[in-house]
C-alpha cells in the first residue's frame, strides 16, 4: 500500500510539473498581449511595464522564476486586476465555485443512488425505463444548454427564481440544478449495473430463501455492497462539475474561479490563466488520487500494483 | 399387444443405422459474420433503431438542409433582422404564424414590414436565415465531432496494438507515458491549446485529439492482453502466421467491437467539447457557424428573441441523446457477457 501511494505520489507530482511547463511554454506562444491598450504606450512605456511583470528577461530565466514561485505558492499577479496575487484571486473566488460544487455532488449523487436503486429493484418495468430515460438526459444534455434553458424558464419567463445574481442561497438553486444532472446520470447509471450484478449473486438468494422481503435484502444486502464500487465514478464526477462549473457560472454570473478563468481568456490576463490552469490540474489529480488510494483502502479485493497486468 | 404381432415386425427394422461422422460437426445455426450478428443484437433494441433513424435524418438534413428554404446562410440583410420563425401551413394554426411578444404586446413583423418570406425559424440579428444556419452549423458539428472520433481511433488503435502486443519493456514505457498523460486534465489542454492555435475547425480537432486518443489506447491494450495468449493465436503463430498478420488479420477483427463502441460515445463527447468552447468563447469564430455558436450567439439576445437560443438548443440535445442511445445499444450488442 505504501509503495503504491508514494508511486502515485510521484506520478502526480511529474504530471503537475509537465502541466506547469507546457503552460508556462503555451502562454509565451500566445498571440495578443495582456495590456489592452497597447497601440497607445510608447516604448518607453512598454519596456516599464515589460520591466515591472519581469518580461523582458530570457525566457529561461523566466521560467526557472516561475517554477520556484509555483513551489512557493506564488502564482504571480494579475495584469488586469491592479496586481493582484493570482492566489488570493483565486481564494476569493474559492467560496462560491465549492459551495455550488459541493451542493450538486450531493444532491447529485442522492439523487442518482435512488433512480439506480429504483430501476434496479423494478427492472424492466416503467420505473426503470423512466429512470434510465431521465439518466440518458442527464447524460448528454450539455450543463450550458440546460443552465440556459432554466435561466429562460424559470428564471426569466416564470420569475421564480434569480436570474443571474450571487446572494443567499436561492440564488444557487438553479446552477446547482444546472451541475447536478450530470452527476445525477452518472450515479444512476452506475448504481443499477451495479444493483443487477449484486442481485444475481449467491448471497442474495441466501437472504431471500432465508424469508427477508425484497426491501430488506435491497437495503440491508445489496444495496451496501454496490455502493462500494461508486467511488469510482466520483474522480470522472469531479472532472465533469469542474468543466460545468465554468459555463453554469458564466451563465448565472456566479463570482467563481470558472467565471473568472473564462473572463481572463478573453482579457489574455495570462498569470490568471496559468494559475488557475494549474489550480484546477492540482485540484483534480489530487481528487483522483484519494478516491484511488480510498477504494483501496474499502475494498481489499482491489490489486493495488498500478494495474501492470 | 400381443406376443403374434411383436414377432411380425420384420428383423431389416432391427439393424443399427448407419453412423454419420459429420453430424456431431454439423452446426445448427447458420455461421453468422461479426456485423450480421452484431446487427442482429442491435435490432432488437428499439431505443437503438429509432435513434439510428434519427440521426440518418439530422445527417441527410445536415447534407440537403442549408439549401431547403432557399435563404443565404451567410448574407446579411438588416432589414429582416430578429424575426420570429414563421411556417407557412402552421401559421393558420396560430403558431409558428411569424407574431412575437413586444414589451407585453403582441406584433407581427413580417405585417408591420412587408416581408413576403417565410423563415421557418426565424432571423438572427444580421437577418440570416436561421434553418440555414442551423443546418450549416450541424454539418460543422458533425463534420468535427467524426474527424476528432476517426483520429482518435487511428492513434489510439495503433498505440494500444503496439503496447499491448509487444509487452515487456516498450508496454512499460508506452504505459507510463500514457499515465502521464491522462492525468492532465482532458479540458485544460483543449483550452491551452485553443489559446495558440488558430481557432478553426482544424485546430480545435487538433486540440481534441491531443489527449482524446488515451481512453481508446487503453481499452485496445487492455483486449489485446487478454487476447494475445489465446489458441487461435498461439495456432496461426505455430502455422509462421507473422505478426503484422496476427495483429491485421486475427487480433484487430476481434477487437473491432470495442473499438466501435469506444468511437460512438467518442462522437457524442467532441460534439459537446466543441460547442462547449464555442459557449465560452475559443470555439470557432464568425462567420463560420457551430451549433456551439449559434447557441452562444442566441444565447446573447435569449430574453427577447428565445428562438434563436432554443432551436440549436433543442437539436444538439437531440444529437447527443442520440448518440448516447446508438453507443449504449451497440455496447449491449458488441458484449461478449450477453451472448447467448
Amino acid at each position: 500500500m505504501a509503495k503504491y501511494i508514494t508511486k502515485r505520489i510521484i506520478y502526480l507530482i511529474i504530471t503537475l510539473f509537465i502541466i506547469a511547463s507546457v503552460t508556462f511554454f503555451l502562454m509565451k506562444f500566445l498571440p495578443g498581449t495582456p495590456f489592452s491598450n497597447e497601440e497607445r504606450l510608447t516604448i518607453e512605456q512598454r519596456e516599464i511595464l515589460n520591466a515591472k511583470y519581469g518580461l523582458d528577461q530570457p525566457i529561461p530565466i523566466q521560467y526557472m522564476n516561475y517554477m520556484v514561485n509555483i513551489v512557493k505558492g506564488d502564482l504571480g499577479v494579475s495584469f488586469q486586476f491592479e496586481n493582484q496575487p493570482v492566489m488570493d484571486l483565486l481564494m476569493n473566488r474559492i467560496g462560491p465555485s465549492m459551495q455550488l460544487g459541493v451542493q450538486a455532488m450531493i444532491i447529485g449523487t442522492i439523487i442518482g443512488i435512488a433512480l439506480g436503486v429504483l430501476a434496479a429493484m423494478f427492472q424492466n418495468t416503467w420505473i426503470d425505463y423512466g429512470s434510465t430515460f431521465l439518466a440518458i438526459l442527464g447524460k448528454s444534455i450539455p450543463s450550458f444548454v440546460l443552465a440556459a434553458l432554466l435561466q429562460y424558464y424559470i428564471g426569466v419567463k416564470l420569475g421564480w427564481l434569480p436570474v443571474a445574481s450571487w446572494n443567499g442561497f436561492s440564488s444557487s438553486i438553479l446552477p446547482t440544478i444546472a451541475l447536478a444532472c450530470f452527476p445525477i446520470a452518472t450515479a444512476a447509471r452506475f448504481m443499477r449495473t451495479e444493483l443487477i450484478e449484486v442481485f444475481g449473486s449467491d448471497y442474495i438468494t441466501l437472504a431471500k430463501a432465508k424469508g427477508n422481503s425484497r426491501g430488506e435484502v435491497a437495503v440491508k444486502h445489496a444495496i451496501r455492497n454496490a455502493l462500494i464500487p461508486l467511488i469510482t465514478v466520483l474522480g470522472p464526477m469531479a472532472v465533469g462539475l469542474m468543466t460545468g462549473s465554468m459555463v453554469v457560472e458564466k451563465v448565472f454570473a456566479v463570482p467563481g474561479i470558472g467565471e473568472q478563468f473564462v473572463k481572463s481568456i478573453m482579457t489574455n490576463d495570462f498569470p490568471i490563466i496559468m494559475g488557475t490552469t494549474l489550480f484546477f490540474a492540482f485540484l483534480l489529480t489530487v481528487i483522483i488520487l484519494i478516491i484511488d488510494i480510498l477504494y483501496g483502502i474499502i475494498d481489499p479485493r482491489i490489486r493495488l500494483n498500478g494495474g501492470d497486468k | 399387444m400381443n406376443r403374434e404381432e411383436i414377432k411380425e415386425i420384420p428383423k431389416e427394422q432391427f439393424e443399427p443405422a448407419p453412423i454419420d461422422h459429420e453430424a456431431g460437426e454439423r452446426l445448427e445455426k447458420p455461421q453468422l459474420s461479426f456485423m450480421k450478428d452484431a446487427w442482429l443484437r442491435v435490432r432488437k433494441n428499439k431505443a437503438a433503431i429509432v435513434s439510428l433513424i434519427i440521426l440518418a435524418l439530422i445527417v441527410i438534413m445536415a447534407i440537403i438542409g442549408p439549401h431547403l428554404s432557399g435563404h443565404d446562410g451567410y448574407e446579411q440583410d438588416v432589414a429582416k433582422s430578429n424575426l420570429p420563425p414563421r411556417v407557412p401551413v402552421l401559421e393558420n394554426m396560430g403558431i409558428f404564424d411569424g407574431t412575437q411578444k413586444v414589451g407585453g404586446e403582441e406584433v407581427n413583423k413580417y405585417e408591420q414590414m412587408n416581408i413576403e418570406e417565410y423563415y421557418w425559424f426565424g432571423t438572427d440579428s444580421l437577418g440570416r436565415d436561421l434553418f440555414t444556419r442551423v443546418w450549416l452549423g450541424t454539418r460543422v458539428s458533425l463534420y468535427i465531432a467524426v474527424l476528432a472520433a476517426a483520429i482518435d481511433m487511428l492513434v489510439g488503435v495503433i498505440y494500444g496494438l503496439v503496447s499491448g502486443f509487444k509487452g515487456g519493456r516498450t508496454d512499460n514505457v508506452m504505459q507510463r507515458i500514457l499515465e502521464v498523460i491522462s492525468g492532465i486534465p482532458n479540458l485544460i489542454v483543449v483550452i491551452l491549446m485553443l489559446l495558440i492555435l488558430k481557432p478553426g475547425i482544424m485546430s480545435i480537432t487538433i486540440a481534441m485529439v491531443i489527449t482524446g486518443w488515451v481512453g481508446m489506447a487503453r481499452v485496445v491494450r487492455g483486449q489485446v492482453l487478454k487476447l494475445k495468449d489465446q489458441e487461435y493465436i498461439l495456432a496461426s503463430r505455430t502455422l509462421g502466421a507473422k505478426n503484422n498478420r496476427l495483429l491485421f488479420k486475427h487480433l484487430l477483427p476481434n477487437l473491432s467491437g470495442v473499438i466501435i463502441i469506444n468511437t460512438m460515445f467518442t462522437i457524442p463527447s467532441a460534439i459537446f467539447f466543441e460547442a462547449f468552447l464555442s459557449f465560452i468563447g475559443i470555439g470557432l469564430q464568425a462567420p463560420s457557424a457551430s451549433l456551439g455558436t449559434l447557441i452562444e450567439d442566441g444565447y446573447k439576445t435569449f430574453q427577447f428573441l428565445p428562438h434563436l437560443m432554443i432551436i440549436p438548443c433543442i437539436l444538439i440535445c437531440v444529437i447527443l441523446i442520440v448518440c448516447n442511445l446508438i453507443g449504449d445499444g451497440l455496447r449491449d450488442a458488441f458484449d461478449p457477457k450477453m451472448r447467448d
